[in-house]
């Protein structure tokens, strides 16, 4: 059984052993937890001793009356913050003025309970910060397993994936109450809206799951010899259709068939990311330029665009989960802010690098690497 | 004669919806989809009435243009709209006199708000 120390803190001696009595058998239990949690109660009849018993016993929860005969609750609060110690306070007062309360919760109380109290009051009490205590614990262990980032990362994802919804929904309402009339053709931009973002709901997801894979390791598939010029053309193929509507040609060059040992739908990622970013960022008209060359020991990929390119500020970020370049001729331009990272993890995945030159107005160059 | 209201937006989906729901409340509307554009439109146009997103190029463009269009147009009223509320749980209000000092809007309304409340608030700020 998982046990938490408590301190109290109280010149009564009949209130600490009133605590001491009625957590003695206290278990506190959730559903989130393996076991229940049972309680060693340590008792201090003045703030003096209680920063020597939290010194040697480093309870996690403390009980902290504020009139105590040498230095006063609110004071022992004070050293706690000042020390960086980590419990939790649960301040015990007879009468809780709004002014004590207030700086006892700018210090760091957690909790109050009003003196007198019922044995119910402060089991309630010691169950919630036991709880308390628990999920800090947690989080501390996530930081230190790096599993925090994954947290943030989710956080923005919700946002993005709540995005596209709210705007759907807006546009379902306007249907609803038939804010345009009785024509279904006056519905047309509020229906292809709709539609569009879904289907950026759906690459964002899509994407997702590319990430996810990547990030877990496994692969169904199997590493054989790719022919990374069928893979590019197939990533040609597959923008075609928005290369035509925006009047950009898409060239291939490489001198001979190359081979690859990879996993294919990795090397797929690569070429998808590449030349559908050099299609999507280009201007009406544009060109892209895809090379492919094998040296000794590496194969490098290079796409280049006459797109609009952009600043030292979106190269240093370009490759950061959901960061997006906003300005006027983004704007209209769909992503989920993810490519980028994915492609970076994947080439790092094959001990290769990628690199990004780009001039404003002028166009974007990226180089990929891969090790052989 | 037709009050027109200017209404300023980067999520160009919010931007039309709102464009539709306050042409349905019989305004005339103009749009501009960020800060900048929303710049440009106000040197040679004074709308009677402006909604402007809070977050738009950067996180305060809403407050920037706020300020900019009172220093132009002090008559012309504000409302900043805000999905903030919903996202982060801080909240915005500009009663106090103290707020009103730095925050040049005349109102704050979380983007969710309902159309005949949104038509309320934008019939008491032209006083109609």
């Amino acid at each position: 059984m998982a046990t938490l120390k408590i301190l109290v803190v109280d010149d009564e001696p009949g209130i600490r052993s009133g605590v001491s009595r009625i957590l003695r058998d206290f278990k506190a239990d959730f559903p989130f937890i393996d076991e229940p949690i049972g309680y060693e109660i340590h008792e201090a009849e003045s703030g003096e001793e209680a920063i020597e018993i939290i010194l040697k016993h480093n309870p996690e929860i403390i009980l902290l009356d504020n009139k105590l005969p040498g230095i006063q609750g609110i004071e022992v609060l004070e050293w706690i913050k000042k020390n960086n110690i980590d419990t939790l306070v649960v301040m015990i007062t007879s009468y809780a003025s709004l002014e004590l309360a207030v700086k006892a919760t700018r210090d760091g109380a957690h909790d109050f309970v009003p003196k007198p109290f019922t044995p119910q009051e402060l089991r309630a009490s010691i169950e919630n910060s036991s709880k308390h205590v628990f999920l800090r614990k947690m989080t501390q262990q996530m930081h230190k397993e790096g599993k925090q980032i994954r947290f943030q990362f989710l956080t923005v994802l919700s946002h993005e994936l709540k995005a596209p919804l709210n705007a759907i929904e807006g546009y379902l309402q306007i249907m609803q109450e038939k804010q345009l009339g009785e024509e279904i053709s006056a519905y047309d931009k509020v229906i292809d809206r709709s539609l569009e973002r879904i289907t950026g709901m759906r690459n964002l997801i899509l994407d997702m799951l590319d990430l996810t894979r990547l990030e877990s390791g496994k692969t169904v598939q199997k590493k054989e010899m790719v022919v990374l010029n069928d893979i590019a053309r197939n990533a040609i193929d597959i923008m075609r259709p928005y290369a035509i509507q925006k009047d950009v040609d898409v060239y291939l060059n490489a001198s001979k068939r190359i081979s690859y040992l990879a996993y294919p739908d990795e090397m797929e990622i690569i070429f998808n990311n590449l030349i559908s970013n050099a299609v999507k960022y280009n201007i009406q008209g544009g060109r892209v330029d895809c090379m492919i060359r094998e040296e000794d020991s590496t194969i490098e990929i290079t796409v280049s665009d006459t797109g609009i390119g952009m600043n030292e500020e979106g190269i240093e970020n370009i490759f950061h989960d959901f960061y997006r370049i906003k300005n006027q001729e983004t704007r209209k331009v769909s992503g989920s802010g993810l490519g980028l990272s994915i492609l970076k993890k994947t080439v790092e995945l094959y001990e290769g690098n990628v690199d990004v030159s780009s001039v404003p107005g002028k166009g974007t160059t990226f180089t990929v690497k891969l090790k052989k | 004669m037709k009050k027109t209201v200017l209404i300023v937006d980067d999520d160009l989906d919010y931007l039309y919806q709102m464009q539709l729901k306050v042409q349905g409340f019989g305004f005339d509307v103009v749009t501009a989809e960020g800060q900048q554009d929303a710049e440009r439109i106000i040197e040679t146009f004074k709308p009677d009435l402006a909604i402007v997103d809070l977050m738009m190029e950067n996180e305060d463009s809403g407050f920037i243009l706020a300020y900019k269009l009172k220093r132009k147009y002090p008559d012309v009223p504000i409302i900043i709209a805000t999905a903030v509320t919903a996202e982060t749980g801080m909240t915005f209000d500009v009663r106090s006199e103290q707020d009103r000092q730095w925050i040049k809007a005349d109102l704050f309304l979380d983007k969710g708000l309902r159309a005949d409340q949104l038509h309320r608030e934008i019939n008491k700020l032209l006083k109609i």
